[in-house]
């Protein structure tokens, strides 16, 4: 097993020079190198929320200052942070309640347990904690949705959970972290299942003959529309190249090897060709806590064309996207500016730009983001079924607990 | 993608197995240069810091990302700095990436450092270079990929294994106008196979004066087609072979990678090194070579182009710095007064105080300046600890760290201030002065091979001896209350002999004067005037050789040129007879009159035999004797200057040839003479015998009016013919 310094070095490294692209992989390797983080950590007898706490947090302030553009990570901390608290708490009612009603009520909560076998911690934790608060809409939903969806979540974790549960209090700290080392693999789980999660839902949103378009491309709009595909929808789709790096061409190769009649556009003909669509599906970047969406750039320019004429403007986002902050917030970076040897060639124009010799001094700026509003965005459609902007911030809360909104450990001096 | 184990890499030697092979890196962090002198008295160039960074990290993070495993450092020059730096920074405990630092106090060039480099590598197993390595320069920065690069290099290896060197050059524009690249660095000329992408010629010293460039005839005519370029860039950035190494050592005089080496290897066909270009297009990489490079690849990471080498994810341990709008950067904890003014452009490092009214604009300002009021900075490049105090002005200049210059001071555009320098209060900095605490090296001499002189080590080791001898300097000079810097300033003006100031404003931080600009432009539309079609050569094309028009030309002027040719010698000749020249002056003269009409061996020797007789015939003569007596006295004085140029025998008959054209032509007197001058030039051992033999020979088939000198020299040709065989008998 190699260290765990050397592998948040190492990712750290990757981070920095912006060698991992896409969120689902960012997402995906924070989780799995917290986990790592999470099982290499010694837990001491008192206090082992704490110290697990600041462990991770340690880590993911460096996570997140190594790319600050990149939110998944900063969404993938603030969730497991979260996953500890949440199991430290359906611990600490386990055994307030073991306490109070004595050992009899262990026989009830097996019952209750038994029921909801197939929930995950985090969920019970959630159970756990509506009795202290309202029940949030989310778990009520969840409990049935999720029982439904994920069959898979094997009761490997309620029977352990049962088990350990009448192991005296000596053996608590190994009990949480084995109870967060589950809910991490889940979460982790859930990341890598994301993509099925939300295609299964294409059928209800992509009728006979419609008109897609989407700009650029993302893996989960690739397999949202081939899931329709393979439920015999027939439609069209209509591919916004996606300047300046014209991932949409790829997008593009790649629906048609699955057959699926597809048509390139530039993305200046967004605008003219909107009348004819029936529906954008577009995936993102981020998902802010006021349903806006950091999208690749073009995207408002699609979004402001869609709602001057009506057309549905659907975003797919997996639920590490979803990020707890303000996209006002100052520690938010909204934007990275890339190379502008992605717009044009250098050498072409290296004169242009020999400001010594005064011939020129041409400024090239290619940032790779867009924000868009949420008032543009017709719905969200996550791994948890389809959402409204407005609605983001309940998702927000069941996903993250309000003391990890800012994971600095020191407070930060005003600039 | 995980890193191959060394061990296993060993073990199977299979050759088809290359690519398991580590790649490797030698990185010279040292320039072998003076161009950044002063600062480079007291501090490495590698380690200065471009944008806030030390150049080397640029070069080590590239490295780094490229997929490079071992980096060989070799330090020479503040070596002891360079150790330190690294082994305080994290370079040392990367995972998959090591680095090794190989130390030399006494080499004085690339070439220099390339031989330790293969001492050692034969001494030392550890310090090995397996395979193929990438030799690059503390001072280059890059984003390029190398994969591609790579395995171009390998497949021309395994097919020619003459292939020992990948050039990576970049398109690039230079200004016409001053022959420069904005990089600062002179035009450079390369002549490529645009199919093998091979090195052809490379040329970065041109003489624009005359505006014509000199390729070897052979290289038309050995290459089908060849594309001649001005607008690349070398971005000294090589894929070597390990023969690289091992030819350095066998060239002991090889000493810049470029002028000699690549030089050399292009020149000298014998060994038939080649050396193949390999052009990056969207990447980025250029070489930080003086303080134009400096401001211009500064500008350019500033712009992102450099990207992710940028200085919002540049930082190495530092605090963060943040990207705003207008391409500003800025680190956290500065403080800034409501009413100063940050322009675009601009990036400042952390822990700096700007005050009220002050102005910053397209400049890098460093960590912990305390900059006071109503101050102007301009395209400038602070680095740490620096204090400006109120009123100052600040163009274009080269700050280094711990400098204080007082309120009210002028710095002019192209200063470059050394570390710890004081300007005094209201004291104006003339333009592209060059400030230091040190005392300019004495023994500099504007000699082109300044640059290796051993000046560079006695000065190097002289300041890595101790800083206290420094800081007592720094005491003197603070004591003294005017000083060349105004009130209470400290440090010494340097003087510009290095170049001169004509040529100060090409390497400067400054931008190049309007009016240098202007009178460039107008030299060469003086320059297009001259020439016939005032056509532009195109900035790249190819060039095939088209034999049949040119050959027609070729008759023609060889005909007029021979004229000319004839006329000239003659000219020479007589003149050094009236001036009485030596005879090797005379050959001389006429030797440089060969080569610049082009002329074989043959056609001097027709042309001075001609002259001769000329000279013969017109000395005043009564009768036939009387000229044969003229013939010979010039013969017995001038003989020497004839046969120098009678190598072989076909000169000789040359010779026998011209005489006859003559008698026949030109001058009639001479043929009754024709066989006694004939026997007089074998007697004087101007000709000998086999000469006029093969004469008689070739004009066996001639026509019968050709014969007539043959049949009147029939005598002496049978007395040559007998004369062997009496050798024989006896």
């Amino acid at each position: 097993m190699p260290d765990v310094q050397t592998l948040v070095n190492e990712f750290l490294n990757q981070l920095k020079k912006r060698k991992i692209e896409g969120s689902q992989a960012t997402a995906k390797q924070t989780a799995e190198l917290l986990r790592s983080v999470i099982s290499q950590q010694r837990v001491p007898h008192t206090n082992q929320t704490t110290a697990l706490i600041n462990a991770v947090r340690a880590v993911g302030e460096q996570l997140i200052a190594a790319n600050p553009v990149e939110l998944a990570v900063g969404n993938i901390v603030r969730r497991v942070l979260h996953i500890i608290r949440e199991e430290d708490l359906s611990l600490a009612t386990a055994a307030m309640a073991g306490l109070g009603v004595s050992a009899a009520s262990d026989d009830e909560d097996d019952v209750e347990r038994g029921e909801n076998s197939v929930l995950s911690a985090a969920v019970v934790a959630a159970a756990a904690r509506s009795t202290l608060r309202p029940p949030s809409l989310q778990t009520l939903l969840e409990d049935t949705s999720e029982s439904a969806a994920a069959p898979h979540t094997s009761s490997s974790g309620g029977e352990s959970d049962g088990r350990s549960r009448s192991v005296e209090k000596g053996s608590k700290s190994r009990k949480l972290k084995h109870d967060v080392l589950e809910a991490v693999n889940e979460l982790i789980q859930d990341i890598s299942t994301c993509y099925e999660q939300i295609a299964e839902q294409a059928v209800e949103h992509i009728h006979h003959n419609e008109v897609i378009l989407t700009l650029g491309s993302s893996n989960t709009v690739l397999e949202f529309l081939y899931a329709a595909k393979e439920k015999q929808r027939s439609f069209k789709v209509f591919v916004a190249e996606g300047a300046p790096r014209y991932q949409g061409h790829l997008l593009a190769k790649e629906l048609a090897a699955r057959g699926l009649q597809t048509t390139i556009i530039t993305d200046s003909a967004v605008f003219a060709m909107i009348s004819r669509v029936n529906m954008v599906i577009v995936g993102a970047h981020a998902v802010m806590a006021n349903g806006g969406v950091i999208a690749p750039v073009g995207l408002n320019m699609v979004a402001l064309a869609a709602q001057r004429h009506a057309v549905p403007f659907v975003v797919l986002a997996g639920s590490h996207k979803l990020c707890p902050l303000y996209p006002h917030n100052p520690e938010v970076l909204l934007n990275e500016l890339r190379s502008p040897s992605e717009l044009l060639d250098f050498g072409e124009f290296s004169d242009c730009m020999d400001s010594a010799s005064g011939t020129g001094s041409l400024h090239v700026v290619n940032p790779t983001f867009d924000y868009v509003p949420p008032k543009l965005v017709s719905l969200f459609i996550t791994d948890t079924g389809g959402h409204n902007p407005s609605y983001v911030y309940r998702l927000i809360a069941d996903y993250y607990s309000a003391d990890d909104l800012v994971v600095k450990r020191r407070p930060t001096t005003g600039s | 993608m995980g890193p191959p184990k060394k061990s296993a890499a060993r073990v199977s030697e299979d050759p088809d197995e290359l690519v398991r092979v580590p790649l490797q890196a030698v990185l010279l962090a040292d320039s072998f240069t003076t161009k950044f002198r002063p600062i480079t008295l007291e501090r490495p160039k590698v380690l200065l810091p471009l944008v806030n960074v030390p150049m080397i990290d640029y070069t080590l993070t590239w490295l780094e990302s490229a997929g490079v495993e071992e980096v060989f450092v070799f330090c020479c020059s503040h070596s002891k700095q360079v150790i330190s730096y690294l082994e305080k920074s994290e370079w040392f405990s990367q995972p998959n990436f090591t680095v090794t630092t190989i130390e030399s106090q006494n080499s004085v060039s690339a070439g220099d450092a390339l031989r330790v480099i293969y001492e050692r590598n034969v001494l030392f197993v550890t310090l090995k270079v397996h395979g193929d390595f990438v030799l690059i320069n503390g001072d280059t920065v890059s984003n390029m990929s190398l994969t591609q690069a790579l395995i171009e290099h390998k497949e021309r290896k395994k097919k020619d294994s003459n292939a020992v060197m990948t050039m990576i050059i970049k398109h690039s524009k230079t200004n016409p106008a001053i022959h420069q690249s904005r990089l600062g660095t002179d035009e450079l000329f390369m002549a490529i196979d645009p199919n093998t992408k091979q090195l052809l010629y490379y040329e970065d010293k041109a003489d624009h004066s005359k505006g014509t460039l000199h390729l070897d005839k052979s290289l038309l005519v050995d290459n089908p087609s060849l594309s001649l370029h001005h607008d690349k860039q070398d971005c000294y950035i090589d894929i070597c072979s390990p023969e690289v190494l091992s030819l350095f050592t066998d060239n002991f005089d090889y000493q810049h990678l470029r002028r000699h080496f690549v030089k050399g290897l292009l020149v000298d066909d014998i060994m038939g090194y080649k050396i193949f270009v390999h052009e990056i297009h969207s990447d980025y990489a250029a070489r930080i070579d003086n303080f134009r490079s400096y401001d211009t690849v500064s500008k350019d990471i500033i712009h992102r182009w450099t990207y992710p080498l940028v200085p919002d994810a540049m930082n190495f341990g530092n605090t963060a710095m943040k990207l705003e709008r207008q391409g500003m950067y800025r680190a956290s904890e500065i403080l800034q007064s409501q009413s100063a003014v940050v322009g675009p452009f601009t990036v400042i490092g952390s822990g700096t105080k700007i005050g009220n009214h002050t102005k910053i604009s397209n400049s890098v300002i460093g960590e912990g300046c305390k900059i006071g009021s109503n101050v102007v900075i301009e395209g400038c490049y602070i680095w740490d600890n620096i204090t400006i105090e109120d009123g100052c002005k600040l163009q274009h200049a080269i700050v280094c760290n711990g400098v204080i210059i007082k309120s009210g001071a002028v710095l002019e555009p192209g200063v470059v201030l050394s570390f710890k320098v004081v300007v005094g209060p209201e004291f104006v900095v003339p333009p592209y002065s060059k400030v230091s605490l040190l005392q300019q090296p004495i023994e500099e001499d504007s000699d082109e091979e300044l640059e290796y002189a051993d000046s560079t080590s006695a000065i190097g080791s002289q300041v890595d001896k101790s800083d206290v001898e420094i800081a007592s300097e720094v005491d003197k000079t603070h004591f003294s209350p005017v000083s060349e810097l105004g009130m209470g300033g400290a440090g010494h003006v340097w003087s510009t002999c290095e170049g001169g100031h004509e040529e100060e404003w090409r390497h400067s931080v400054a931008p190049i004067p309007k009016d240098k600009i202007l009178e460039a432009i107008k030299t060469m539309e003086d320059d297009m005037e001259l020439t016939h079609d005032g056509s532009f050569l195109p900035l790249s094309g190819e060039l095939k050789p088209n034999s049949n028009d040119s050959d027609d030309d070729d008759h023609e002027d060889s005909k007029e040129d021979s004229y000319y040719f004839e006329k000239e010698v003659e000219a020479t000749f007589l003149r050094a007879v009236h001036e009485n020249i030596q005879e090797s002056h005379l050959n001389l003269e006429i030797n440089s009159l060969k080569l610049s009409y082009n002329k074989l061996t043959a056609d001097c020797a027709g042309a001075v035999f001609y002259a001769m007789m000329k000279f013969a015939l017109d000395t005043p003569h009564s009768s036939a004797d009387s000229l044969l007596k003229n013939v010979q006295l010039v013969f017995t004085k001038w003989k020497q200057v004839l046969t120098t140029y009678l190598i072989d025998i076909d000169d000789q008959i040359e010779i026998i040839l011209k005489f006859e054209e003559m008698c026949s032509e030109s001058a009639k007197e001479f043929a009754p003479l024709f066989t006694k001058i004939l026997h007089h030039l074998y007697n004087e051992d101007v000709v000998n015998e086999d000469a006029i033999l093969s004469w008689e020979d070739e004009k066996k088939d001639a026509d019968e009016a050709d014969k007539v000198f043959v049949k009147q020299a029939q005598k002496l040709i049978q007395w040559l013919k007998e004369a062997p065989e009496e050798d024989d008998d006896e």
